[in-house]
């Protein structure tokens, strides 16, 4: 399988903070790769570094790489990412009202995401924007509202609409169901990844949410602190998770437990640029020990592995 | 269950809200917020509320607290019908009934000292508000003494909700309502404040009612639940009932869409979470 997207040693940082560090990922044409974990985790930062839209102050480092690009991603100059963004790379975001021009009827704005990349002629965009609306199921009549006459389901289907638009090589999606009922998630989700499947497009899917992750996705990567501290297919991690954040994560979200209370990670996630040195997790674990003071190595290979000096489940492996 | 007092009895409640005149000639058209919604909450009971953005569960609750007025119907809150009291006679209601609200940003005023922030209920009743009373409401949610002296923006999102529940606690209520308080949380955090929620309405035998979106947050925590859509009551239940064998199209449409790592696991699919019989 060829890899779509290669991230090497990526890190993110704000003047002197450090807000991701070391981040290895690659994605494969077709795969649906989840990157999950809770806020302030530098999984939405990994993401934006990668699609080149970082707010100016902050910095990237590291390479990235995407199939079908012939250069470095990092450090890119706008006039060549442009012509990246939204043919090679597309992106949906969290909030599907910022994302679309609200001046701009819905047609025009579909139409505009083919014509500013050339792969439609100005006659055949109109038709495209239609037959776009009718893979996300929504009414050609749609073509000429405009964004507030939408509800928040139907916005981001129309983001979604507007991302696959050019038959990207990777999509990532940004939270993309958090801000809309369970109903109408199902829906957004089991568009997406048809949207993927029919493409062929590899997909990187960030979320806070465990049971989304492992409907959508069949690899994902644990983000907490700017690092991966895990990463593995989506069965092993959330039956035999190894890295004590992932399984405490496990445990807090098992609502399905018949005890009324529920399991807790002590304390709180840091503010950004505060996390402990050594582990990152180490101030919230019950397992810490002196050793953790120093970085825990990656142990595994990319597609399996973990960074924890006191990995669970050492006794029945 | 015979004898256990009824806690809040809603009958037959109908919230219509006019909305701005669209031409000279015709009248203003009106949403239909609530359409006849009866409900009973017993003593000490965890009871919640389900349904999507929409469905008025938050007009309900604002009903209940009597923050809002009904068009027609009767909420009885232990005993006392007050869907038709004037302001200066709900002081009981305003004591007995507490809420928390979702975002504990915009629930706190960001110019108040915590600790005024958790005796301003008190204050309000015309109690004396001990510093004594103010820490041990700080300690009973988890956050140490001296988080009296200062701003809610110093705070995380948790820690800012466990604030929320502290003044909605201080004037020793006996019902506490939650709307969605644990939906702009983080994972891990979420936890440890539904147990907080959990054990208080154990200590001070609370009568609860949790609204939420979330199906599985709600069978976690209540024991019986209503689940509501376009302003009705659809269903209700025991939550164990409801969310193993639901019996209203509605409600199966929103068990079948919530996804679950059990279900995941086993090999559950995006096109699983849409119910059959859907126009796909």
């Amino acid at each position: 399988m060829s890899d779509v997207l290669t991230v090497r040693g990526l890190s993110v940082a704000v003047r002197d903070k450090a807000l991701v560090s070391d981040v290895d990922l690659t994605v494969g044409a077709g795969e649906r790769v989840g990157l999950i974990g809770e806020s302030g985790s530098g999984k939405s930062l990994t993401a934006l570094s990668i699609i080149g839209l970082l707010p100016e102050d902050v910095r990237a480092d590291g390479s990235v790489r995407v199939d079908g690009v012939g250069h470095e991603l990092v450090g890119a100059d706008e006039r060549r990412m442009s012509r990246v963004r939204g043919r090679d790379i597309a992106m949906v975001f969290q909030e599907p009202m910022t994302a679309l021009n609200p001046t701009m009827r819905i047609g025009d704005q579909l139409a505009e995401a083919m014509l500013i990349h050339s792969t439609k002629s100005k006659r055949s965009a109109l038709a495209g924007a239609v037959e776009l609306l009718e893979l996300v199921q929504l009414p050609a009549e749609t073509i000429r509202a405009y964004p507030h006459q939408l509800s928040g389901g139907q916005r981001q289907r129309v983001v979604l609409a507007l991302a696959l638009a050019n038959d990207p090589s990777l999509l990532i999606c940004d939270e993309p169901t958090t801000a809309l009922d369970v109903t109408v998630q199902a829906l957004v989700l089991d568009l997406i990844v048809r949207g993927v499947l029919e493409r062929a497009s590899a997909l990187l899917f960030i979320t806070h949410d465990l049971a989304v992750v492992a409907t959508v996705c069949e690899r994902v990567l644990v983000m907490y602190g700017g690092r991966v501290v895990e990463s593995g297919p989506v069965g092993e991690i959330f039956t035999r998770p190894r890295h004590r954040y992932t399984e405490g994560l496990l445990a807090a979200s098992d609502l399905e437990t018949a005890d009324r209370r529920l399991t807790t990670i002590p304390g709180t996630v840091p503010p950004a640029g505060q996390f402990p040195s050594g582990c990152v997790f180490r101030n919230r674990c019950r397992h810490a020990t002196d050793i953790c003071a120093q970085t825990p190595e990656w142990t595994g290979s990319e597609t399996r592995g973990f960074a924890c000096h006191h990995p669970a489940g050492v006794a029945d492996v | 269950m015979s004898e256990t007092p009824t806690a809040i009895q809603v009958v037959d409640l109908v919230r219509d809200y006019p909305r701005p005149r669209t031409s000279l000639l015709r009248p203003a058209p009106v949403v239909h917020a609530l359409r006849g919604v009866s409900l009973e909450v017993k003593q000490g009971e965890r009871f919640g509320i389900v349904g999507e953005s929409g469905c008025g569960k938050s007009t309900l609750l604002r009903i209940i607290a009597a923050l809002d007025r009904a068009t027609s119907g009767q909420v009885i809150v232990e005993g006392t019908d007050i869907t038709r009291l004037p302001e200066r006679r709900l002081r009981f209601l305003r004591e007995n009934l507490q809420l928390v609200f979702q975002d504990p940003m915009s629930s706190l005023d960001p110019r108040m000292r915590v600790r005024d922030i958790i005796a301003e209920p008190l204050v309000v009743q015309g109690h004396p508000a001990s510093g004594q009373r103010v820490r041990e409401l700080l300690e009973e949610v988890g956050l140490s003494a001296d988080a009296g002296d200062r701003y809610p923006h110093q705070f995380s999102g948790g820690q800012r909700q466990r604030i929320s529940i502290a003044r909605a606690l201080a004037p020793r209520p006996r019902i506490l309502i939650a709307d969605e308080p644990v939906s702009a949380l983080d994972v891990s955090v979420r936890a440890q404040v539904l147990n907080l929620i959990s054990d208080l309405v154990d200590e001070l035998d609370l009568t609860l009612v949790f609204v939420s979106h979330d199906l599985s947050v709600v069978k976690h925590v209540c024991d019986r639940v209503a689940v509501m859509n376009a302003g009705q009551i659809v269903e209700t239940g025991y939550t164990a009932d409801v969310y193993a064998a639901p019996q209203h199209p509605y409600t199966q449409r929103l068990v079948s869409a919530i996804p679950t790592l059990h279900r995941a696991l086993a090999g559950a699919t995006t096109s699983d979470l849409l119910a059959k019989g859907e126009p796909a």
